[in-house]
């Protein structure tokens, strides 16, 4: 008897959920209907991809809007690997990734426009324990690799390293590989799915080791300078940093007045100079260098 | 006369009630078998496309330990091999099966032969409460507690197999709880009676008689709380590790089948290999629920009484 009460419970709940998801689905469809109907700049953009580049695109997209009421913008994560496969598809106007659409797999890249809107620069990050602040780049690669297992032997502490990476396919995680590695397999080892989580792990696990984008970086742990380079935004700007990549927003075709006006917004420097900063990326300005698709570096 | 044929030959209002109703409930069926049916085809096609699209032998899939799917290996096959996801999966769910169960028990006899009116209005709620915290709040626990607390004692980095059996220990206790007093409780009253009244205490009428008569609804109960460990995603991935190796031991990084996809899914692109390897990770969890759900049935259509 009791069990029949639970499942109708259950169910009822379900209902419950499928009545308010399609109220609050009108109510944001009514709410774009209403504001549609001037005559600048209007119409319903959906942002979906990189978790990365999230936060400043929602900021970016709630300063529009209040400016530009008609346009209604929708963000969301999912992973660079959504985001561009979406836009791919058109399911979506833009596609956020943090690596170039040539870079993966399946996608198709000679239909969707590339739009730079930052760069990340990422640092190998340790726990404190570990007693290391430097390292040269063929150390890092090594111990990506597994080739070197004990801080002890690149003159830290006498304790195991424990690589703690990102999962596959991770725009960090390409970033890192092509910039550190250059095409040697990464050791099999833990894998988390956000820069969150792995600041967590790094800061809490004694000989734990990571990559992360500057903006997760905080004085519980200690970021590496490799060769003798701190990893600050001057040194990602003049390229003296190796590990740094662009935040894209893709569109599938030449993107529509409302969308140009948005991705212009996010170049303009009203952005570039304040939130991009604020929010720990380095503006797109700044740069001193560009690099392409297949990371060759060209000063600008 | 005329009056009363027609009376008799036309439908009455009730009558189109009746219709009426019958057609809700008709149309209601209908959708959540078209919605099921949906369900499965598309991870089943989705899930498929990795063997007949991909060429991936199902048997490498299941039996290799190597998981790459960008990757080929020397002879040229995908490096597919689901066998760490797998087994680490069923180790989970069993282990926290097997330490959930005499907690479960326990309370679930407390609260069905012991425990006072007052007693078990204390602990109902109690239990229930800890099937509502949602799985990210336990994940976020395990995190913070359980895998420091494994990291002192066992050494290592905390996270594996051990963190994850414990998270999810918690989290079926209340389910094979609540399942199990319902079935002590059904046991009928004269069976009881009978037992005591032929001078049997109490502990050997609960042990030789109750606990007897009440199998099929515990094991049932058991069945219920594995099939929620097998499923779980966030708690689980938040505390294993997450690392497609196959687990040397209880406290090596590993992956379970629903941590892998909630890591990757993200980073594939549709219609891609990396992407199809995960599907079929779905399509073998969609197949172990359903085995779970026919075993309840089997258990529960030999277990009347």
């Amino acid at each position: 008897m009791k069990k029949k009460t639970i499942i109708s419970l259950v169910l009822g709940f379900a209902a419950l959920m499928l009545v308010l998801t399609g109220c609050a689905n009108n109510s944001s469809k009514s709410a774009t209907s209403s504001k549609s109907s001037s005559s600048e700049a209007s119409g319903k953009i959906t942002v979906v991809g990189s978790t990365a580049l999230q936060p400043l695109v929602e900021k970016g997209a709630a300063n529009f809007q209040k400016k530009n009421s008609k346009v209604n913008i929708t963000v969301q994560g999912g992973g660079s690997g959504t985001g561009l496969s979406q836009v791919q598809d058109k399911s979506v106007t833009i596609g956020n990734s943090d690596i170039f659409a040539e870079e993966k797999q399946g996608i198709d890249s000679k239909k969707l426009v590339d739009h730079k809107v930052a760069v990340v620069g990422m640092a190998p990050v340790v726990n404190k324990d570990a007693n290391v602040k430097n390292l040269t780049m063929d150390q890092v690669k090594q111990i990506f690799t597994g080739k070197i297992t004990n801080w002890k032997e690149v003159g830290g502490k006498d304790e195991t390293i424990t690589v703690v990476n990102r999962a596959k396919g991770s725009g960090t995680r390409a970033t890192f590989e092509a910039a550190v590695l250059k095409g040697s397999e990464a050791v099999k080892s833990q894998e988390q799915d956000s820069n969150g989580t792995v600041q967590k792990i790094v800061e809490s696990t004694p000989g734990a080791v990571s990559y992360l984008a500057f903006s997760y970086i905080n004085d519980k742990i200690q970021p590496i300078s490799i060769d003798n380079v701190k990893p600050t935004d001057d040194n990602v700007e003049s390229d003296k940093w190796k590990i740094w990549s662009y935040e894209h927003m893709y569109t599938n075709g030449k993107p529509d007045s409302a969308t140009t006006k948005f991705l212009d917004y996010m170049n303009s420097k009203d952005v570039q100079d304040s939130l991009v900063k604020d929010m720990g990326y380095i503006s797109i300005h700044n740069m001193k260098v560009q690099k392409d698709s297949k990371g060759t570096v060209s000063s600008k | 006369m005329d009056d009363i044929q027609k009376k008799l030959q036309t439908k009455s209002k009730a009558t189109f009630q009746d219709y009426f109703g019958k057609g809700i409930c008709y149309l209601c069926i209908g959708l959540i078998i078209l919605l099921v049916t949906c369900i499965l085809y598309f991870i089943a096609s989705k899930g498929l496309a990795t063997f007949t699209k991909d060429h991936v032998r199902v048997l490498d899939f299941l039996t290799k330990s190597n998981w790459n799917p960008g990757a080929t290996d020397a002879s040229g096959h995908p490096e597919v091999g689901a066998l760490p996801m797998i087994v680490t999966s069923f180790s989970v769910t069993l282990l926290a099966a097997l330490i959930a169960t005499p907690f479960a028990l326990g309370v679930a006899i407390f609260m069905a032969e012991f425990s006072s009116k007052r007693g078990s209005k204390i602990l109902q709620p109690v239990i229930e409460l800890l099937v509502g915290i949602p799985s990210v709040v336990y994940g976020f626990i395990g995190l913070t507690v359980v895998v420091p607390f494994i990291r002192n004692i066992f050494g290592g980095t905390g996270f594996g197999i051990l963190s994850g059996t414990l998270v999810l220990f918690v989290m079926i206790l209340p389910t094979i709880t609540s399942l199990s007093v319902d079935s002590l409780k059904s046991v009928p009253l004269y069976y009881r009676q009978a037992s005591l009244a032929l001078g049997a205490t109490r502990w050997q009428t609960i042990y030789k008689v109750i606990l007897r008569a009440a199998v099929p609804g515990i094991l049932t109960a058991i069945i219920f709380g594995m099939a929620r460990a097998f499923g779980e995603a966030l708690a689980v991935q938040m505390v294993i590790g997450n690392a497609a190796l196959m687990p040397k031991n209880l406290i090596s990084p590993a992956s379970t089948l629903t941590s892998k996809l909630t890591t990757d899914i993200g980073n594939t692109v549709m219609g891609t290999l990396p992407n199809n390897a995960l599907w079929s990770l779905a399509l073998i969890l969609l197949l172990m629920s359903l085995a779970l759900n026919m075993l309840v049935k089997f258990i529960g259509k030999r277990g009347r009484f």
